[in-house]
């Protein structure tokens, strides 16, 4: 219990002590944890930002979807559109071509027709000629009575 | 009186409370406590270096487990000053606490280790004379406080300015109206004088007392078979009560360290 050097050479050893915790243990010790420290937070941050950042991009696509759908239905509408237009045009030329043979048909008929009766009358008037010839043959002059017998032939 | 050497109890309690000195030169106060400098030496290289090994290799990544038991200390320390001391505690004063505690527990520590089978072992060194705890040494104790005693001053000063600090010495508690200037000067004087005191003496009182109910229980173990009994189951329990001694008083060692410097700095 008495006091003497011992004193002194303790205070310098906690002196030296102080001095190497301070140059040598505290500072990688407090760089380490405030680094980790940094860290964690950094990479909690990180996580809200993705977390948000998935959040816009689930809506982007939710919206591009719904764009896409839209466009793809107008597409539809239209091709559909343009189905019927067709469909629509290619009735009308048939028609119209068929139009177009009906009436050539009927023009065809009926110049037959035509064709028909002229021969008729002239088979007719030959036959009326040659009927009268036999009936007349002796009392008509083939050349004096011609003009009649062509003008009868045109009547019939 | 484990040893037969022994003659009386007194002889074998003054043995265990003597230290190894070693005379620097004729005068009284130039005597060295060998054991208590040797000891409080190998400690604190020991208690420092181990933690200075896991800083060295300090990771931000995941710890090892060590690095973890050390960072527990660490942050431990490192709230305990934050919450006292404001300003910027990373160059001095947290690791100054780091340094204080470890020290200071380890020291204490020391006095676990069974005095009996101890000095045999010494002995068998060559060394008659040795305590190996240096906290029960007043000397060690007191250096700390003087130490903590100069930073005190050192803070104040680096803090208020030379004229800041005086002026305070003179002119507080009670106000700067010359007459009163006696009574504050020796208030601080007081105050100056019983912080190193009550801060060493706290500690040596303890660690002492503590390594006296050691030696007193190893003197009734010498009385025969129910001493021994009696003794072990009341050592056990002391034993155990001076883990709690040791953890504390290095704790309120630390503690007064970072309030004595913290207040330096700050005023009153």
């Amino acid at each position: 219990m008495n006091l003497n050097f011992t004193l002194i050479a303790q205070a310098i050893a906690f002196a030296i002590l102080i001095w190497f915790t301070i140059k040598f243990v505290w500072p990688p010790l407090l760089n380490a944890i405030e680094k980790r420290q940094k860290e964690i937070a950094d990479g909690l941050a990180a996580a809200q930002e993705g977390k948000l950042s998935l959040e816009v991009a689930a809506k982007k696509n939710a919206e591009s979807l719904n764009e896409v759908k839209q466009k793809g239905a107008e597409i539809v509408s239209q091709a559909e559109k343009r189905a019927s237009e067709i469909v629509e045009s290619a009735k009308k030329v048939a028609k119209e071509e068929g139009d177009r043979i009906i009436t050539s048909a009927k023009s065809e008929i009926d110049q037959e027709i035509n064709r028909a009766k002229e021969d008729l009358r002239t088979q007719v008037s030959t036959l009326a000629i040659a009927g009268a010839e036999k009936i007349l043959s002796k009392e008509i002059d083939k050349k004096a009575h011609a003009d009649m017998l062509s003008k009868l032939a045109k009547d019939l | 009186m484990a040893d037969s050497a022994y003659n009386t109890p007194a002889d074998y309690i003054s043995h265990h409370l003597t230290n190894n000195t070693y005379a620097l030169s004729d005068h009284d106060l130039m005597i060295l406590h060998l054991d208590s400098v040797v000891m409080a030496i190998i400690i604190g290289l020991f208690s420092i270096g181990l933690i200075w090994l896991v800083a060295r290799k300090a990771t931000s990544a995941v710890p090892t487990k060590t690095q973890a038991f050390v960072e527990l200390i660490f942050s431990f320390i490192d709230s305990q000053v934050s919450a006292i001391f404001h300003g910027n505690r990373h160059t001095f004063v947290a690791p100054a606490a780091l340094t204080v505690f470890l020290w200071v527990l380890m020291m204490n520590a020391m006095d676990f280790l069974p005095i009996d089978i101890m000095s045999k072992f010494y002995g068998f060194l060559g060394l008659h004379e040795w305590k190996h705890v240096p906290t029960s040494d007043v000397n060690t104790t007191f250096g700390l406080a003087l130490g903590v005693w100069f930073l005190m001053i050192f803070f104040g000063i680096k803090a208020k300015g030379l004229g800041g600090w005086l002026h305070e010495f003179f002119c507080e508690p009670f106000g700067s109206k010359i007459w009163v200037w006696p009574a504050n000067f020796l208030f601080n004087l007081i105050e100056y004088v019983s912080k190193p005191l009550s801060h060493s003496l706290r500690l040596f009182g303890n660690m002492y007392a503590g390594e006296v109910i050691f030696l007193l229980l190893g003197l009734w173990a010498a009385t025969g078979v129910s001493g021994i009994f009696f003794s072990s189951i009341l050592g056990a329990g002391w034993a155990i009560f001076h883990i709690l001694i040791v953890v504390l008083q290095a704790y309120i060692f630390m503690m007064l360290t970072v309030v004595y410097l913290a207040m330096a700095q700050e005023g009153h």
